[in-house]
């Protein structure tokens, strides 16, 4: 999902983009088109019939107004190029993931928004996607193997085209540190310690943030994957392998060795709180996304945030990274439509891929090649985090059955910030009778 | 004798003739009347009978929201399911059972007092009646940003008036299990005592004044006159009130839902049904399952006032 997706657009929504500077962009146009998404989407869409016409629709979930003028600015450099046009559905981000059943049974855009993991496989095996092999034949070259993978349905066969992502990791603030004497730890020992430093410094040592109940599957994503590997996070994320086992309640296990460095009040907080308590330096690191630099407003905060890869726990080194994908993905019917085919390729070029970064530089693009000239240090060290990385996690809520991550795990993480129990029979008990309703 | 019996034949006669002109319906009555019947019945029927049936329906059987033919029947397998594995489903019957009882004990009778007072013509009871039926028309959002400010714990106002904001001591009245849930309560009850307020206020303005006067002079006290002639004389607001009173804490779900979506000690039925039927944790057995349960319990209230209000018609 979507929550944390959620939470990242809303943030970026209030980065640096001048409201005035995108008025004059679109001009009174912007207003009038926004009502007709709005139409479409309840009479099911009137796209124009597709086949050898050279026009494509494309529904967009990304309703914000930084990632909408980047799309934006995406078609019409792809116009320009092409001479396919491109008409853009945008509908409010949290109805276009609510909807999505209706939306993929209906009518449909050629393509859309959407991510990689779970849910992208799911309506793939249902037979609502497209396969794109043919568009992965011309760009495939651009993507590291990693998001390759990420990009594969459960048939083997290629549906996404990747646009950006945004790691998650540790944050933390450099002057600090360096006052302190502090250094970046790689195993799991050494966070350990650095842990137990800070606190007899005076300092939050983990900074943390559970009101609104997912940003805790960041921990226990990266505790997974450390402690059982890639391979088993996916399997379990898709219930191939049971809660009810002693690898899963090892990494609650392990966790509660963190527990107690991690922000006691955590359930009553949320990320922003958090961001201003890193900020105001009552906290060493924070384990999120990188969407919390865009909370930093201040530049000299901001130029004073590092990052550092979650460590080594048991196996596997550090060789995944949990980096949620957002990219676009052809419905049925846009399959037969080469000029979406033609679209998604573009897309797929490091020269799309500047476009919309050229708007939308909160996130890391995804195709090698990609400028990566206006990066902030912050930004390469994130890219290459990323790039290095053997493979790419799409954090719980979207690795997971949705229902699964809201409504069995955010209760369950709850209840073990609060008391440090969880009962791993119940959460079989309960995946079972989800998974099986899917 | 048949002098005295003749005005009121007459009287009878007069009353029954209009009532016989009105059975004698012209072609166009028929059907005005039927389509002022028809039109809500069949709004009734699409927006409520149908979906109501049909979520009963679905409760029994589990579907991927898909296609129809992916529907298929479960059984009491989602009851089974809420009842033995779904942690939060019986901290929701408590807390929804704590709400119906808070409401019942401090909030209505805290309104009760508030429209007794403010019906004593007080100066400026005007201003009183609208800052206290405020809240009942604040909208969701707005709830929430207020409560944020009062309860924060490290800049919110009580954890400032108590001395404790920004130490480790502040109270977490949002993150903490065990406050949170009188932390939303007292929210609640800032809205339920302004809305019996007012219904009260008018209840205690329909009521007669002589009965007053024949109280007083009968020598009751202020107390007497009140519980013992005024209160027994508002009794078709109260069974309004008790309606209301059990139908609010039901359907209690926007406070603790800008608090945090009705987890971590806020557990309530109707936070559950809504993150089980809206939205991509969808599971539509479940979440029907949990609207039936809801369903069943409200027919108890609904029940109790209809065969009041029918009862009395009967009566009369």
């Amino acid at each position: 999902m979507t929550m944390h997706e959620d939470a990242l657009l809303r943030a970026s929504s209030r980065g640096g983009w001048d409201r005035r500077t995108l008025l004059k962009t679109f001009g009174a146009g912007a207003v009038a088109m926004a009502g007709i998404p709005l139409l479409s989407a309840c009479t099911g869409g009137s796209a124009p019939a597709s086949g050898g016409a050279k026009t494509a629709t494309f529904g967009s979930g990304s309703s914000d107004e930084v990632p909408k003028a980047a799309y934006k600015a995406v078609t019409d450099a792809f116009q320009k190029k092409s001479g396919i046009a491109v008409t853009t559905n945008v509908v409010a981000h949290n109805d276009f993931q609510n909807k999505i059943n209706t939306y993929l049974q209906g009518s449909p855009d050629d393509s859309f928004t959407w991510f990689a993991g779970y849910r992208m496989q799911y309506y793939a095996g249902k037979g609502l996607l497209a396969p794109i092999d043919d568009v992965w034949e011309k760009v495939g070259g651009n993507y590291s193997d990693a998001l390759k993978k990420a990009s594969t349905g459960a048939d083997g066969k290629m549906y996404l085209i990747p646009n950006y992502n945004y790691p998650w990791g540790f944050f933390y603030r450099k002057s600090l540190w360096t006052e302190k004497g502090y250094t970046v730890p790689t195993t799991f020992d050494e966070l350990k310690a650095l842990a137990t430093k800070m606190k007899a410094d005076g300092l939050i040592p983990i900074e943390f943030a559970d009101k609104d109940g997912w940003p805790a599957m960041g921990t226990f994503d990266y505790l997974n994957m450390r402690l059982n590997g890639y391979q088993f996070h996916m399997d379990l994320t898709a219930h191939r392998e049971s809660w009810d086992q002693k690898k899963v309640s090892d990494v609650f296990d392990t966790w509660k060795a963190l527990l107690p460095f991690q922000n006691p009040n955590a359930l009553g907080m949320t990320w922003q709180d958090s961001a201003k308590s890193l900020a105001d330096k009552k906290s060493g690191m924070y384990l999120l996304g990188s969407f919390l630099t865009q909370q930093y407003t201040d530049k000299a905060i901001a130029d004073d945030i590092d990052f550092f890869p979650f460590p080594e726990v048991a196996v596997e080194g550090q060789d995944a990274i949990e980096a949620p994908i957002d990219g676009l993905l052809l419905s049925k019917k846009g399959g037969q439509n080469q000029a979406a085919r033609d679209f998604l390729a573009y897309v797929g070029t490091p020269e799309g891929q500047d476009v919309y970064a050229s708007v939308d530089s909160s996130n890391i693009a995804t195709a090698k090649g990609a400028d990566t000239s206006k990066f902030t240090p912050l930004n390469k060290k994130l890219a290459e985090a990323i790039s290095g990385a053997k493979n790419i996690s799409q954090f719980f809520d979207r690795d997971a059955l949705p229902a699964m991550a809201n409504n069995v795990m955010i209760p369950a993480l709850q209840s073990f910030i609060k008391d440090g129990n969880v009962d791993v029979k119940n959460l079989e008990a309960q995946a079972k009778s989800l998974y099986a309703a899917q | 004798m048949s002098v005295s019996t003749n005005p009121s034949a007459r009287g009878r006669k007069a009353a029954a003739a209009p009532a016989r002109r009105v059975r004698r319906l012209s072609g166009r009555d028929k059907v005005v009347l039927g389509l002022m019947v028809g039109i809500p019945t069949l709004i009734q029927l699409v927006l409520v009978w149908i979906p109501t049936l049909m979520s009963v329906g679905l409760s029994f059987t589990r579907w991927n929201g898909l296609e129809l033919t992916d529907i298929k029947p479960a059984g009491v397998e989602n009851y089974q399911f809420i009842a033995q594995d779904y942690p939060p489903f019986w901290p929701a019957m408590q807390h929804n059972v704590l709400w119906l009882a808070f409401l019942a004990l401090v909030a209505t009778p805290l309104g009760l007092l508030l429209a007794v007072l403010l019906d004593q013509n007080i100066r400026g009871t005007r201003i009183y009646q609208s800052i206290f039926f405020a809240p009942v028309m604040l909208s969701l959002a707005l709830i929430g940003i207020i409560w944020q400010l009062f309860y924060n714990r490290d800049s919110g106002l009580l954890n400032f008036l108590l001395g404790t904001a920004g130490t480790p001591q502040a109270v977490d009245w949002f993150g903490d299990s065990s406050v949170n849930i009188w932390a939303a309560l007292f929210a609640a009850t800032w809205r339920h005592a302004g809305y019996v307020m007012i219904l009260y206020l008018a209840g205690l303005k329909g009521v007669d004044p002589t009965l007053r006067e024949a109280a007083q002079i009968d020598g009751a006290n202020a107390v007497q006159t009140f519980f013992q002639v005024v209160f027994p004389a508002m009794r078709p607001v109260n069974v309004i009130i008790i309606v209301i009173t059990v139908i609010e804490s039901l359907r209690a779900f926007d406070i603790v839902y800008v608090i945090n979506r009705g987890t971590n000690g806020l557990e309530l039925i109707s936070a559950l049904v809504i993150q089980n039927l809206v939205g991509e944790g969808q599971v539509i057995g479940i979440g029907s399952a949990l609207a039936v349960i809801l369903l069943v319990i409200s027919l108890i209230p609904i029940t109790f006032y209809l065969s009041r209000a029918f009862g009395k018609d009967k009566e009369a």
